[in-house]
């Protein structure tokens, strides 16, 4: 059987960089993953990491200058995007209608001179062959769908009367009216308060449930990824480190990075009093950046084989589709670790 | 909005009132006997002091300022001392003239500055723009009456294309008033299109990078659209700030210009009023300079909502 067929994007090889007065910065350095039909996918990692450029490379939104996509395939439904110019007319029938991107800030994310109800109309209008009348009432059911009471009077309100929530709520309800395949939300909860993230992820994984689309949440909340998320990818300056199914990367990370991520999250579970264990050091500066592994600085586990090796690629494991870019075996018994790196 | 409407009339009710007393007190306070200056020197004391009682001014000043304002009220702007003419109809010669430079001046400038600055962003860093920062930067730096002296010497006196100065009413001889007024209408222009174009560029580049532009893009909206439909919008609003800020030169006219080029409009006449002390004149074109500019801004408030919903909507 055939496995490939069925993704719905898969991204090879992804490299993108800015170049700025002080060098290259590879900020997407060789990122490949893939998203099936009906999954929630989660992107995972620090600020800075890549996470963004990856999906804004996905669109070719990437500002250029100083962006540039240098290589890699951008597979959508068999076809490779990056074919397309990016203003090219056939990935401006992508952006928004086939794909949708949802962003983290929803209070600057609408056009705050124009009605919710004309910026969806113009949306329709821009991907289905239908009259102002009929984009109506399509941007009256998305907003209806996406559980925004009185849908029909919202149409005639303009951003600033609308809470963030809702504002969220709107730009989901652009992919609604689109008909979306996948939907890109990048950090989509962060600038909400705790109540309204719950509101907005239960909506978002629940609309695309139902519609059967394909999510792909950029985060580094993890518990968002735990409750929602099919498969996870983690990364780290620019690589993905590794990937594998939720329960797999959650319960039994693999890479020293991302054990070192869940050991600085807080859980229920624990004992009042302990404390948490942030992974020390900052994230390296992706310019020009030597190509071995990011993670060596502020490994526990840093080996001589690390520093003397390129980058690890990121290789199948023992587990079904779980992939590590590691050289450590950190569950080993003979592991060389060191203990206190602060 | 009525309520809007009203309460920024009344506002300016008190801005005229403002400017009235300051006009009055100023040119009560500039040394120099209107009357003396009026008869001339060799007017014996007695003339003089007869023309101060005629003129009411021996009266105490609270009396005279109660005098003119009561006159205004009756639609008499009081005398001119030099010209012998009423104010009224002075003025009624003078606006149009002033009038006829000032808008197609603020019209111009407006379009070009504006398609030049949108022009300039969306061609960042290419050569296009550098072009137009670098005639924007010049335009802005050039002084009025230097480069007006300059396009008369070469237009006027060395190619004897266009007259030299002078003003024809367009109602009288349309062509002859277009050859006369390009030279003013360019000079009044260079700078407000300047800073307009600088204004919109550095508003466009700011929007531009903002969120909702992103949105657009990310939502397939071709980039025709994203520039004119969402980012020229969003960068206009602060534009019209400064287009408003130039209505009081339109009204009351550019003293540069029209000496450089000897129309007799508002700025002259004004000048020529503070020299000879020919108080009634400044104070009353004074006043209704500021009361043509204070209806007009409410007029720009009133565009401001319509452009900017958020403005609209706290009208109630």
């Amino acid at each position: 059987m055939n496995e490939k067929k069925d993704y719905l994007l898969e991204v090879k090889n992804l490299r993108t960089s800015f170049f700025t007065s002080n060098g290259e910065v590879k900020a997407v350095n060789n990122v490949s993953f893939h998203v099936n039909r009906g999954e929630v996918v989660a992107i995972v990692g620090e600020s800075g990491c890549g996470k963004s450029v990856t999906q804004m490379s996905i669109m070719q939104l990437v500002q250029s200058p100083p962006g540039k996509i240098l290589g890699g395939e951008v597979n959508f439904n068999g076809k490779n995007l990056l074919k397309y110019g990016p203003n090219s007319k056939e990935m401006r029938s992508i952006r928004g209608n086939k794909i949708a991107m949802i962003f983290q800030e929803p209070m600057t994310a609408l056009d705050p001179v124009m009605t919710i109800g004309a910026q969806l109309v113009e949306v329709i209008r821009t991907h289905r062959k239908v009259s102002k009348k009929e984009a109506l009432v399509i941007a009256e059911k998305a907003l209806d769908s996406v559980g925004i009471p009185d849908a029909k009077a919202r149409l005639s309100n303009y951003p600033f009367e609308m809470s963030g929530g809702m504002r969220q709520r709107a730009m989901i309800a652009t992919a609604v009216a689109c008909e979306s395949e996948l939907l890109i939300a990048d950090e989509p909860t962060t600038a909400l308060d705790v109540t309204t993230q719950a509101q907005v992820m239960e909506l978002l994984v629940d609309i695309v449930h139902k519609r059967n689309m394909s999510l792909i949440i950029v985060t580094h909340n993890l518990g968002v990824v735990n409750r929602y998320a099919d498969r996870i990818y983690v990364m780290y300056a620019g690589h993905v480190v590794e990937q594998g199914t939720t329960e797999q990367i959650l319960k039994h990370p693999n890479h020293p990075y991302t054990e070192g991520l869940l050991a600085s999250v807080p859980k229920l579970e624990e004992e009042v009093g302990e404390k948490l264990v942030p992974i020390p050091g900052t994230p390296p500066n992706l310019t020009d950046i030597p190509d071995i592994c990011p993670f060596i600085p502020r490994c526990r586990y840093a080996c001589d084989k690390c520093r003397n090796s390129v980058m690890p690629p990121l290789e199948r494991t023992g587990e079904s589709g779980r992939y590590l870019a590691c050289y450590v075996d950190i569950h080993a018994d003979d592991v060389n670790e060191v203990k206190d790196n602060g | 909005m009525g309520k809007f409407i009203l309460r920024r009339l009344g506002i300016s009710l008190i801005i005229v009132f403002l400017v009235s007393l300051f006009a009055f007190s100023l040119m009560h306070i500039l040394p120099g006997d209107p009357a003396r200056l009026a008869l001339g020197e060799e007017a014996s004391e007695e003339d003089v002091q007869a023309l101060r009682e005629e003129l009411n001014l021996d009266k105490p000043l609270p009396v005279q300022y109660w005098l003119w304002i009561k006159g205004l009220f009756t639609g008499d702007m009081g005398y001119s001392i030099i010209y012998n003419r009423s104010v009224k109809e002075m003025l009624t010669e003078k606006i149009p003239r002033t009038l006829s430079l000032g808008i197609p001046s603020l019209i111009i400038s407006s379009v070009l500055g504006i398609t030049f600055g949108v022009l300039s962003a969306i061609k960042r860093g290419k050569w296009i723009d550098q072009l137009i920062t670098f005639l924007a930067t010049l335009g802005a730096g050039t002084p009025v009456f230097w480069i007006g002296i300059i396009l008369m010497y070469f237009f006027g006196v060395k190619l004897r294309i266009l007259p030299i100065s002078g003003w024809t009413s367009p109602a009288v001889d349309f062509t002859k008033y277009v050859r006369q007024a390009l030279m003013p209408v360019f000079c009044l222009s260079l700078h407000l299109t300047a800073s307009i174009s600088r204004q919109t560029r550095a508003n466009m580049l700011d929007v531009v990078n903002q969120d909702y532009i992103r949105t657009c893009r990310a939502n397939g909206i071709n980039e025709r659209s994203v520039i004119f439909r969402h980012a020229l919008r969003n960068t206009l609003i602060p534009i019209i700030t400064i287009i408003a800020l130039q209505i009081r030169q339109v009204i009351g006219g550019s003293l540069m210009v029209e000496q450089v080029f000897n129309i007799p409009g508002i700025g002259l006449m004004v000048k020529q009023g503070i020299m000879g002390r020919d108080y009634l004149v400044v104070q009353s074109s004074v006043l209704i300079i500021s009361l043509v500019t204070t209806v007009c801004n409410v007029f720009v408030d009133i565009l401001y909502g319509l452009v900017n919903p958020q403005i609209r909507k706290s009208w109630g």
